[in-house]
């Protein structure tokens, strides 16, 4: 693959702890192959901080190849940056021209509190699912895998919401920070297979509860979280759980 | 030290069995009065946790990220292995032991392979239970395919994802007991040292990882499920965040190391590109159902891929190995491809990369579609089109990733792939109840050395990982803390314990207050392409007396030099990096010295004074039939102790893939 070199202009938002106000800082990244990854550029400018004897930048990151869902950064007003279905981590500096200005921020909500710089808290995900996020069975009580056969349609179709990396870029995309995607996508796993039928109602009815609870707004269906989920679930997930919370609250 | 692996007696099939109708007991009000820490939430660490609270026990689980669900178990493609025979074709538990036992070069133990293979479709049966989207086939039954090292399909799936969800699914049994109390979560915490009491664990000193607080946490056992430690090479396919510190910590408190130099290399990892590269990208072992491997039969051919005529193309594996082809096991598949490019024969700018080609899956699939669809007379074109759909609905992910990090469409141009670290067959010392020879501390998952010799099988570590934590240490466990039922809760403000603390700050203001001038990556990277160089795909004794010099060196250097920005009493990311790279430093020089020791190449550990004349791992049983258990004795020194390998079942040969 044909690279180059770029020097860019970085905006980044820096903010000590979740007590600071925070405030944007430039800097420069310079000579920065196109072949890096947007993280490894980040590697490159902290180098240089570290060497100047300055505070590196400090961000969420893990895996670095797209599934951890631990990488979380707004990149010039999108979450995850200009790709489309690609997480941070995967996000390469081809996609930036030289010279560009990059504006980069953490995840803005009020349920995920910044913690330094570009880290938020999203322990909020790990409460929803524990509301209801499981199929209560027991270690040793399972009957042989094949013996309840399940439609190869909806396996997918539970695989597909299954896919969520819970890196929060729904709530970040969401100008109401509604974390319905999300919970949508695990409420949508469960629902579509035999598997999740004894707790299909507690389970949506708690979930949704939890996710009030912890601050995040409703969903106004505009669709940006589709639109930056860097798995790309779709927002029928939603409307599933819609389906799913009311005919839970008319049976009750 | 005497070695005792608590193999029980009689014979294998029913060593298990036996051991789980006679081990002893824990009654249900004694267990809510036991206390156990769990460190690490992947695979093994949430199975062994939720499981362990769902008996009754009081769990404490720790790990460094900010969820559980983003252990590094998540990144697991491929699949997971289990002897179900549901394609009726051949398969059986014995067969999935003896594929692993051989799979491993035969430096496994037999007792411990055969209850991995014994249990492996209770954990299929589990995950199912569990609402785990497996991939199923049109009748609604599971579904399978192969990997390296076996001639049956065996292997389970969710696409490319099978890590994904086998830990979501552990997970999500974990976050049920965090909801009603039974486990309580510490994440953004990272474990810093074992404390152990009259030679028994008895908890942990943990560093806050946002506040910085160092915190003493007490148990009656302690569980380090903190994975393997190939973040030693600096590149490899492990996340950024993997590290070897427990595990260290644990062997500096006297858990013997077995195996260390066992490392995995991959053999499809997308190349290096530059300096600059952070951690290398797996293209998953399931690629190899279906594309081919390739090199051009000419030396230093810079053709394109697709200007080399088929009568021009050398399918090295097909070529030496039909029998198994592109599916040979790993360490086979990765020496070949170092073999060509070693010789001369690399494509790619940097000459280090292999092809791995779809384009005759692709045709073949698209025939087989338009057979399905009844149309006679498609064109090449179209059967073409049709067959890259098929291989997008099995690999698409793997295909996308790749186009992202290269720049390139796998569709149309053949894959460029090379080796690279992946796993870790060495670990903490278990005996067969996965106890290290410290009382009260086990290692479970790739944090121990058991089950894979000397190479493992692809999907195999996911089984490891859940046959651990679902369905080994909830049995093993209750036949220690029985005898622990009238230990009371453990008091944290024991000398044992400020020892312990006293240690980890002084460690951390060492760092924090050392005026040096290189950053800890620079170091890191240094002992990476020392590893790789010398400790890597091919060893000799030469080479390794060198590195370990070299890590001495380093390691000298690093503590004089090292320079960590920030403080220590806020999130600081640097500060937690130097800690594993400082054990990593230590770490590499035991590898260096365990390989330098095995003189014979075995699996993995290819050591290039011992091969046969066509370049195959030559193992030497007769000396060498052990697993070598390394001894701290403090001021890096080792003290190597032996576990003798008894084969009572299989009888070890020359490893065949031909």
């Amino acid at each position: 693959m044909e690279h180059s070199n770029i020097n860019l202009n970085l905006k980044v938002w820096r903010q000590k702890n979740a007590q600071d106000t925070g405030k944007f800082e430039t800097y420069k990244a310079e000579n920065i192959s196109t072949e890096m990854s947007f993280l490894e550029m980040f590697d490159v400018v902290n180098e240089k901080l570290i060497n100047e004897g300055q505070d590196p930048i400090a961000f969420d990151h893990d895996c670095r190849e797209g599934i951890c869902g631990m990488c979380s950064m707004h990149i010039n007003g999108r979450a995850h940056g200009p790709w489309d279905g690609t997480t941070t981590c995967q996000l390469h500096m081809r996609a930036f021209k030289d010279g560009e200005t990059v504006t980069v921020e953490p995840w803005r909500a009020s349920a995920f509190p910044v913690l330094k710089d570009l880290v938020v808290d999203r322990s909020a995900f790990d409460r929803i699912q524990q509301a209801g996020g499981y199929v209560s069975v027991n270690t040793g009580n399972a009957q042989d895998g094949n013996a309840l056969p399940i439609n190869k349609e909806l396996a997918d179709a539970s695989f597909d919401a299954a896919m969520c990396i819970g890196c929060g870029a729904c709530v970040a995309a969401c100008k109401n920070s509604s974390a319905m995607l999300f919970t949508s996508a695990k409420v949508s796993q469960y629902a579509l297979l035999p598997q999740g039928e004894p707790e299909r109602k507690t389970r949506v009815l708690n979930m949704v509860a939890q996710m009030d609870k912890e601050g995040f707004g409703a969903c106004t269906n505009t669709g940006a979280c589709e639109a930056e989920c860097p798995k790309e679930i779709s927002i029928s997930n939603i409307a599933r759980l819609n389906r799913e919370y009311l005919s839970a609250q008319l049976s009750l | 030290m005497a070695i005792n692996n608590r193999i029980p007696a009689g014979e294998l099939a029913q060593k298990w069995s036996t051991y789980k109708s006679t081990c002893k007991l824990v009654n249900p009000a004694n267990k809510r009065s036991i206390d156990i820490i769990v460190v690490g939430t992947g695979l093994a660490g949430a199975s062994a946790a939720a499981t362990l609270a769902e008996l009754g026990y009081n769990v404490k689980t720790f790990c460094f990220q900010d969820s559980g669900r983003r252990a590094h178990s998540i990144a697991a493609q491929g699949g997971i292995n289990a002897a179900k025979n549901y394609q009726n074709d051949g398969d059986s538990v014995y067969r999935l032991f003896y594929d692993t036992i051989k799979g491993g070069d035969y430096r496994a133990r037999e007792a411990n392979v055969h209850r991995l293979a014994e249990v492996s479709g209770n954990i299929i049966d589990q995950c199912v239970a569990q609402g785990v989207p497996f991939a199923r086939e049109y009748g609604g039954l599971l579904s399978n395919r192969s990997f390296g090292g076996t001639q049956v399909q065996r292997t389970f799936y969710a696409a490319g994802q099978t890590g994904q969800q086998l830990l979501l699914g552990a997970y999500s049994a974990q976050m049920r007991q965090v909801s009603i109390g039974a486990i309580k979560e510490y994440n953004r915490h990272e474990m810093l040292d074992v404390v152990t009491i009259d030679g028994k664990a008895r908890g942990i000193i943990a560093r806050n990882l946002v506040t910085g607080e160092i915190e003493r946490h007490g148990a009656h056992a302690v569980l380090l499920c903190t994975g393997g430690y190939g973040n030693v090479f600096f590149l490899s396919t492990n996340a950024m965040g993997s590290n070897v510190t427990a595990a260290w910590k644990a062997h500096k408190k006297g858990a013997m190391f077995g195996n260390p130099c066992f490392t995995q290399i991959h053999p499809t990892c997308i190349p290096v590109s530059g300096d600059h590269q952070s951690k290398l990208t797996l293209m998953s072992e399931s690629l190899r159902n279906d594309g081919r491997i390739w090199v051009p039969k000419k030396q230093n051919d810079t053709r394109k891929a697709f200007d080399i005529p088929e009568e021009e193309r050398d399918y090295y594996l097909e070529r030496r190995y039909p029998a198994f082809g592109n599916l040979v096991p790993r360490d086979v598949a990765s020496r070949a491809a170092k073999e060509r490019c070693d010789a001369g024969y690399g494509v790619g700018t940097s000459k280090m990369a292999v092809y791995l080609d779809f384009a005759s899956a692709i045709k073949r699939y698209g025939k087989i579609e338009a057979t399905k669809q009844g149309l006679a007379n498609a064109s090449e074109d179209e059967i073409i089109k049709m067959g890259k759909q098929v291989v997008k609905e099995k690999y698409g992910n793997l295909f996308e990733m790749y186009a992202k990090i290269t720049g390139e469409d796998p569709y149309t141009v053949p894959m460029r792939i090379y080796p690279a670290v992946h796993y870790t067959m060495g670990g903490l010392w278990v005996d067969y109840e996965l106890m290290t020879n410290v009382p009260g501390l086990y290692a479970l998952g790739e944090a121990n050395f058991s089950d894979h010799g000397a190479n493992r099988l692809g999907a195999s570590a996911l089984m490891q990982g859940l046959a651990d934590g679902y369905f080994v240490i909830p049995y093993t466990i209750g036949n220690y803390l029985a005898d622990e039922i009238r230990t009371p809760k453990i008091d944290v403000n024991q000398k044992a314990f400020d020892d312990a603390e006293k240690e980890v700050k002084d460690r951390i203001s060492h760092f924090m207050n050392n005026k040096g001038t290189k950053s800890v990556d620079y170091f890191h990277k240094k002992l990476g392409l020392i590893m790789w160089d010398k400790c890597g795909m091919a060893r000799n004794a030469e080479g390794l007396k060198q590195a370990i010099q070299e890590i001495r060196v380093l390691r000298e250097e690093f503590w004089n030099e090292v320079r960590v920005p920030g403080s220590a009493d806020s999130l600081n990311p640097e500060l937690d990096k130097a800690g594993r790279v400082a054990d990593f430093l230590e770490l590499g020089e035991l590898m260096c010295m365990d390989a330098l020791n095995r003189e014979e190449s075995c699996g993995g550990h290819f050591r290039e004074e011992h091969q046969t004349e066509e370049g195959e791992a030559l193992r030497h049983d007769d000396k060498f039939m052990y697993v070598s258990c390394w001894e701290n004795k403090g001021n890096y020194q080792w003290e190597l102790h032996k576990e003798d390998l008894v084969y009572d079942v299989i009888h070890p040969s020359q490893r065949n893939y031909k």
